[in-house]
Parts: structure tokens; sequence; C-alpha cells
């Protein structure tokens, strides 16, 4: 690349500018109905000191100027279509444009949430499907829909344990999780009204073993649950879960698995055969739902016989008809265990829809290979990595195969050329990578988690590689280049201390 | 490849998994499909649901089949907005993070109140994140309900509250609205939150800052849900002293999706800036002096404070939320305002049509905007089976959630119910009410004799 500190890029020069800044008196795109009834005046209606003395300030703009103005905030995004994405945890695979067309189906999109169950069978019945094919790649026998997203699913669990030893007659108070967690874990144990308890990482990247037996003996009836990445966020898989396991359950625990990680091992392995009693999948991970810039997702759980009954309400259930015409689905609210509703309604169902159409196309042995080339991709780039400048300035964090993701750590890339994870990351927006996930896992210094997923070509990986040992190779003779990366993007680094110091979260309209 | 790795075969790579842990047989999952086929599949499912296209629709409870225009669609489903992830990289989410504020500017002109984040999963878990937020700024843990609230937003609360340790005290209703007595009663020292929703459940508007009285003495913050449609009309809860203002978003740009997705919109008081969930994008400058957008006050979320953050929430709901940022822009100052006035008319119109019918009352006097209860005379579940041959989903049944009201049904109005529509149903409701009285459900005597 030629010095890229040489001017504007027309994109820089096209200054932001809101939609309300472009709002003019008068100005509008929709045409409303006609009333059809008299048209009388509100205050006869509702009394005035309800009604509102001004309308909101919502911008004044015709709709050529709308589609202008998204159409031009959407070329100031970056996105999966757009270029690779190895956001590590993340799993940013490819989202089949099919799944938006049967979501968009009518009979999907405009039934309502309360529509009597028996005319909503097709929705209920794919409702089920879904809940029995998670079930089966999870290897429990219950599945839950509900929870909105991860965090939703990991909320759900803690409440669910709760549930679990409250009707044995405990109360536990400690939930264990290993340093390496997802920050969700952590804040959803406070939530659920938890104390934290961190568990040690070993020399192979997997649960300490010795400080796991010494954080359950301090008070073993305290203990009310594990929660776990497996693979973790190392992109590891503990080899040890079967003792893991053991060693709860003995305590009288719940094991319970975050599944931001599924895309590892769908078809080879299973959480509820390696001993976990509760897991939640992010169905806009490893099952395809678009992220659309932070949702919306879901987090379905599933769980094992001993938590059944205490599963959020309602349950999609299938009965045998009376007369014989094949099965009936009904949403199930006499569940006198259940924790209760997490959410209204039946939880994120345009999601479901989304992924089962995923789960059909892919079947059995689609979503076993979408896992076997998710983790050969991620060992490829990873040895790719290992080799020229890559492999002296970002060594890997824990030198063995990984499974579908790995950590580096720029560690000696930041005391060698004065450049900080950071300042790759930047760099490499310039060379049209989304950047890894940076500074996580926080028990590796430097750290770049990078998670290619399945989805990506051998090409791909290797352009990748390349544009890694040429920021490198640059940084060598002037590393302040990449220091104050990036050039090219709408706009360069931003001023995320000012944001919170003095934080401007709305419009101020005049 | 699996030269450059240094391994035979992929199933090298799996070495790690212990093998009595491997699966080591398919799973128990069909084969997969192309692309035609599973649509077909997914067809025929949907093929099997009664849609607002197939039955006219009536139903509301907190989601409305408004018209979603067309904009929304076109600019939703651009792969810029669809496909990335969360702006952690903000200056190539500059369109992301621009359309939360912009969307966080709107939320806050509609409630009146100055801050609002970029969106929650949805309406009732919304509630419980206000109470958990309650219980942080007060210190205490006790919650005050109002029974209009969403009986879904009063059980979610009362699951999040098993967590985090609250109480939850209900307060009844009367005539259709909180009942204030009863209100003043419950509220003391000990009050973290009063929650009130408005219209509440049964569609009735809340006199809310009257009733808010009672967590202003107290030190109690008020939390009020709200219809995002109705704000162009009702006094916003901003001006009537919420703490904080939330609510369902769905009727904002979201289709009906049988339940969601859609997003919860959470406002609150400068005050609470630094207790907000979820994500909040603020304006500031880059190195050049640019106006840029990033992700702000980041230090009260998961992926920084773990166990000391606010809330556990990471993927939200962004792209519904710009649905709702493309609608309101789409409807505009006056628009929104028409549109809200459009519903308050039909609705009263509705309301005052309904009441004619013989066999139908309404279930309460107070005023409402969108939605109403009536009474029927027959059993309810006979009469919307009675509708729902004709064509019609005529309401939703209130004993499910409240089996006070035997036979109330609740009646949701949008700009889509016609005048004929509403006629129509009016006819409907009068016929169904005499069929399922006549089959010796329902004392209507009269009723006979009428016809």
């Amino acid at each position: 690349m030629n010095d890229p500190r040489n001017g504007e890029t027309p994109m820089q020069r096209e200054r932001a500018q809101t939609i309300y800044e472009k709002s003019k008196t008068g100005r509008r795109a929709a045409t409303l109905p006609a009333a059809e009834v008299p048209e009388r005046p509100l205050e006869e209606l509702i009394p005035a000191e309800l009604l509102r003395a001004e309308p909101p300030r919502l911008p004044e703009v015709a709709e050529p100027e709308i589609v202008r103005h998204y159409n031009r905030l959407s070329r100031r995004n970056f996105d999966l279509d757009t270029g690779f994405y190895p956001l590590g945890s993340c799993t940013m695979k490819h989202n089949p444009r099919l799944n938006e067309r049967v979501a968009a189906l009518p009979g999907h999109a405009r039934l309502h949430p309360a529509q009597d169950p028996r005319r909503a069978q097709g929705a209920l019945e794919l409702m089920w499907l879904l809940q029995e094919s998670l079930s089966e790649i999870c290897g429990l026998p219950h599945v839950s829909l509900q929870p909105s997203a991860g965090s939703h699913g990991e909320l759900a669990g803690l409440l669910l344990t709760r549930a679990f030893h409250a009707d044995r007659g405990e109360e536990r108070t400690k939930v264990l999780a290993p340093d390496t967690s997802h920050g969700t874990n952590p804040a959803s144990v406070t939530m659920a009204g938890y104390e934290v308890v961190k568990v040690a990482t070993n020399e192979r990247g997997g649960v300490e073993m010795d400080d796991l037996r010494a954080k359950i003996s301090e008070d073993p009836d305290q203990v009310a649950c594990l929660m776990l990445t497996n693979p973790n966020t190392l992109g590891l898989f503990d080899e040890n879960i079967a003792e893991i396991a053991a060693l709860i359950h003995e305590a009288g625990g719940t094991l319970y698995y975050d599944g931001a990680n599924l895309n590892a091992v769908m078809g080879h392995s299973r959480p509820g055969d390696m001993g976990f009693d509760i897991v939640h999948v992010n169905l806009h991970k490893s099952f395809s739902q678009p992220h659309g810039g932070g949702g919306p997702g879901a987090g379905p759980i599933a769980v094992s016989e001993r938590i059944e009954p205490f599963l959020p309400r309602p349950q999609v259930v299938r009965r045998e008809s009376d007369n014989g015409d094949g099965p009936v689905f009904d949403l199930d609210l006499d569940r006198p265990k259940s924790i209760g509703r997490l959410r209204g309604f039946q939880g994120n169902f345009g999601v479901f829809v989304r992924s089962y159409a995923y789960i059909l196309s892919l079947g059995a042995d689609g979503l076993a290979e979408a896992s076997e080339t998710a983790v050969l991709n991620a060992n490829y780039l990873k040895a790719r990595l290992a080799e020229g400048r890559a492999g002296e300035r970002l060594p890997i964090a824990f030198n063995r195969h990984c499974m579908h993701e790995f950590v580096l750590s720029g560690k000696p890339m930041k005391k060698e050329l004065g450049l900080a994870t950071l300042d790759l990351a930047k760099r490499l927006l310039d060379y049209g990578f989304h950047p890894p996930t940076v500074y996580f896992p926080l028990l590796v210094e430097e750290a770049l988690m990078i998670e290619p997923t399945e989805t990506e070509t051998k090409e791909s990986l290797d352009a990748f590689a390349e544009a890694i040992e040429q920021i490198l190779t640059e940084a060598e003779e002037d590393p302040e280049i990449a220091k104050s990366a990036p050039y090219t993007t709408p706009v360069r680094r931003l001023d995320e201390v000012k944001a919170t110091r003095r934080p401007v979260v709305r419009q101020p309209l005049g | 490849m699996l030269a450059a790795i240094g391994v035979d075969s992929v199933d090298d790579l799996f070495g790690q998994v212990p093998k009595p842990l491997r699966l080591g047989k398919p799973l128990a999952l069909p084969e997969g499909k192309g692309e035609a086929e599973v649509f077909e599949r997914l067809s025929a499912l949907a093929a099997r649901n009664a849609d607002a296209e197939e039955q006219v629709c009536f139903l509301g409870a907190g989601m409305y089949d408004h018209y979603v225009p067309a904009i929304v669609d076109a600019i939703t489903q651009r792969s810029e907005f669809l496909t990335p992830y969360t702006p952690y990289q903000p200056e190539i989410s500059q369109g992301g993070l621009q359309v939360m504020f912009e969307f966080q500017t709107a939320m806050s002109e509609l409630t009146g109140l100055p801050i609002s984040n970029a969106g929650l999963y949805e309406g009732p878990s919304s509630i419980a994140s206000a109470g958990y937020l309650a219980m942080a700024a007060t210190k205490r843990s006790q919650f005050v309900v109002s029974r209009g609230l969403h009986p879904h937003s009063r059980e979610t609360l009362e699951t999040y509250a098993v967590g985090y340790g609250a109480e939850v005290i209900e307060v009844g209703l009367k005539d259709g609205a909180t009942d204030a007595e009863a209100l003043a009663a419950a509220v003391d020292g000990e009050t973290a939150a009063v929650f009130l929703q408005s219209p509440n459940f049964l569609g009735a508007i809340e006199r809310v800052e009257a009733l808010g009285t009672a967590a202003k003495e107290h030190g109690a913050l008020l939390v009020v849900a709200c219809d995002p449609m109705t704000l162009g009309v009702l006094k916003p809860p901003g001006e009537q002293g919420a703490d904080i203002a939330l609510g369902e978003g769905q009727p904002l740009g979201n289709r009906l999706d049988f339940g969601g997705p859609s997003f919860g919109f959470f406002c609150a008081t400068q005050e609470q800036i630094r207790r907000m969930p979820g994500r909040i994008a603020g304006e500031t400058d880059d190195a050049d002096g640019r106006r840029g957008f990033v992700l702000a006050l980041q230090t009260r979320e998961q992926h920084i404070r773990r166990e000391k953050a606010t809330h556990n929430i990471c993927t939200a709901q962004a792209l519904n939320a710009l649905a709702a940022m493309v609608h309101l822009a789409w409807l505009g100052r006056e628009g929104y305002l028409e549109l809200g006035e459009l519903l308050v008319r039909r609705t009263a119109y509705a309301r005052e049509r309904l009441a004619e019918v013989r066999g139908v009352e309404l279930l309460h006097d107070a005023p409402v905007a969108r939605e109403f209860a009536v009474k029927l005379e027959a059993p309810v579940d006979k009469v919307l089976e009675f509708c729902a041959k004709e064509g019609f989903a005529a309401g939703y049944a209130l004993a499910r959630d409240y089996p006070e009201f035997e036979n109330g049904l609740l009646v949701a109005i949008t700009e889509r119910r016609t005048k004929a529509e509403i006629d129509r149903l009016a006819e409907l409701l009068g016929d169904a009410v005499f069929h399922a009285g006549a089959t010796g459900y329902a004392p209507l005597a009269d009723a006979e004799q009428a016809r």
C-alpha cells in the first residue's frame, strides 16, 4: 500500500448528518387512510389533561430522502456479506437468504401471537420440530425456546438452578465460572442473585482441576452451578469435562453449558453426553440467524430430565388427538413448578423459522460437516499465522490443535514493535477485514480471538493471513502507520472516552 | 489445508474430544434438503396458520396488526444492516451506530424523557430490567405493581424477582383503572418502584401523574409502560413524573411474527444514565475532528464490568429498532400524530358501536386510545369460535389472565381495521352471543325476543 496518510476519502468528506438535521417542516412520506368515522375533537374522547400538548419532534422527510439517508448510512457499515468477519465467539457464518424468504411468509410474519393455538398449528409444529432438533443436537431431552438471546438463556439456566435446588429444600449461593468465561456469564450470575467464584485455567487452557476442587471443597453445599463453555473461549476442548461434571454433580450443583461455541461440535459431541444439565444455544451464531448489527437473536435452552419440571411456561407440546386425526400442538401453561415467564408470548418466532430452515437445509450430515469445516478452517488459519512474522510477533496463546477458534497474543508485537493489538485491529480495517475479537479472553495479554467459521474459503483465510503479514512488515519499517490507523474508513479512530465522560446520547432539537 | 496444519485428517483435529464423548454416529435428524424443498416444507407449515391476511385481526394485548411500510423491509433487508455484529469496531459501524443515536432521539421524544437506550429484547423483560435498575438506584427491594400491567409483564417481573431477590406487591383495578387508594396504601419507604401501564391491559388510560405521587412521596421510582403508537396524542410519561418509560416496541415497524422478534424501548431521567441496561450510542469526534458515533458508557456493560455490570444483555434487537426508526421517519411528525388520532377516533367508534350490540356491554368506562374491553353475555370461547368461522379474530379473551372478567373480551384497533370491518365485527358479535346463548350457555331470553 502507498502511504495512507494522504487526504480525505470521499466518504470521509461526507460528514455525518442525522435524519433530524434533514428535516423540513411540512415534508412527509406517509399517507394514512381516511378516518371513515366522525372526526370528533380528541378532547371529547379523552380528558384534556391526559392529552399531549406538543407532538414529538419526529423528522419531517419525504420518502426518497428517507431511503437515501438510510442507504447512505448502510454504506458506512462493514458487514458479513461484504467481507471476512473473524470475530471470535461470535460465529459470523453466512446467513442464507432462503431463511429471510420463509420468515417473511404471511403465515409466519402476520401471525398474531395470541392466535388460538388451534389456528396456529403450523407455527406450533415448527417450534416443536425445532425443539426436537435442538434436543438431538444437544443430547438433552427437553427444550424451551423462550429465551431471547444467549444471556437471557444464561439467566434462565440460573433461575432453573435456583428452582431445582429450592424444590429440594436447598438454597445455594455460589456459581463457579472459569476466568476465561464470556462477560455475560458473571453478569447473569449477579442478576440471578448468586455470587461468582472464579476458577483458574491450567497450562493447557482448560479448567485448573486443583483450583476447581479447592473452590468446591471450600463449601460444597453452597455450590449452585458451574458455567462452562466447551470448547472454551480459547477454542480448546476441555479434556477433563467428564471429571468436572462428576465433581459438580457430587457437590449437588448443576452444570451449565454456554452454547456460544456449539458451532465446533455439532454432530460430533453433545453437551448432554458430556454431563451438562442446561445448555443455551445461540440461534444467531450456530444456526445462521443474521446478527442484525446487534440482534435479534434467540437463546433456546435444552435441559436434562431433572430440570424439566422447572422450564419456563408456556411450553410447546405435542399431543395425539382424540379422534385419530394425527398430532395436535398446543401451548402448555399448566406447569406448577415452572420458573414462570421470561418474556412476553412465545419467544422470537421469526428467528425460529430461520434456524429451522437452516437445520432442514443442512440435515444431520450437513451440520456435522459444518463443524468439521469450521474446525478445519480455524486450524488452517492458525497454521498460516504460525508462519513468518505473525508466528514471531503474535504467538498462539496455547499451542495445541484448536477447535473452531483460537487465541493469539500480541504481547511480543507490542514489546518489539510498539504496536498494541488495538492498532493491528484498526489497521486491518484499512485492508478490508473485520478484526478478530480483541482483548478477550482476559487471561491472554493483548489477545486476538479468531473464529473464521465454515463458510469461508481457503482464499479468504490466505488473504487474511497475508494482510497480517503485511501489517507487521509495514510496522517494522514505520509503526506509526498502524498506530494512527484506520485511514480509509468513513471516520477515523474515535474518541470513546469523551463519549463516556460527557455522554451525548440524543440529538438536541430546537 | 491438512498438510499446512500437519495432520492426516479432520478427525485428528477432533482428537482433543475424549473418545467416550464423541457421538460416533449421525445425529437423528433428516438428511439435508435443497432450497426449493425447504421452501415448500416451510410454506406448508405457514399455510396452517390463520394469519392476519386470512382473518380480520382485532387481537392486540400488546402486539398489533399495523401496516409496515415497504421501505422498512427494503432498508432492514440491506445486508449492511442485516449481517453485521454488534458495533464493537465503531469506525466501520457508523451506519448502525448512527441509527441507534437517531432511534434514541426518537424514543426520547416519544416518552418525554432525556435518555434512551438502543433497545432491549421486548416489552415484559424490559419491565424486569427496570426492576433491577430500581433496586440498584434505591437500595430497596419491593415493587408495587398495578394489575393493569400486561399479565406477561407481571409474570416476567415475578420470575426475575425470585433471582435478584425482590418482592412484588400487586394493586388491583377499580372501574378498569388502577385503584388509587390501594396503590397509595401499598407504597411506603420500602418501595423501590411503582409500576404502571398506560393505556393499561384493559385499554384504559391511567392517571399516571396522580397515581405517581405516592411513589414520589416515598422516594420510589415511577416506572410506566406505554404503547409507542399512542404517544402522539397521549401525554408522555416523562411529563407525568415517570422516572422510567418503557414498553413493547412491536407496533413501530415490526411485524407480528407470532410474538417476536420485536424490541423493548427503555427511557429514563438523566439521573439513571449510568444505571441503564443495554447498548447506548453516543456522539463523539474522530482523530481529525469529524463527527462520529460510538457505544457510550460501555463501563456499565457485561463485556467490561462482568459481575458488576448493570445488566447481562449482549445481543439485543438492533435490526428491530432500525425498523422502528424507519417507520417513525416514514410517518414523520405529522403522520405520527395523525395515526394516533385515527386510532383514538376509530377506537371510540368501535367501542360505541359494540356497546350498542345486545349482549355486549362495556367492561369499564375509563377513557381509551386504541383498545377497549367488553363483557359478553355468552361464553367468550364460543363467541370467538363463531367469529373465527366467519373469518374474524374478534379479540383476546380476558379470563385466562383475569378470572374476575369471565367472558371479557379485549378488542384492538389499528389503521388497518376499517369502518366496514368494525361494523361487521359488531354484527358478528351480536349473532355470536345470540347463538352461544341460544344453546343454553347464557340467559339471553330478550336476545331471542329481539330476533
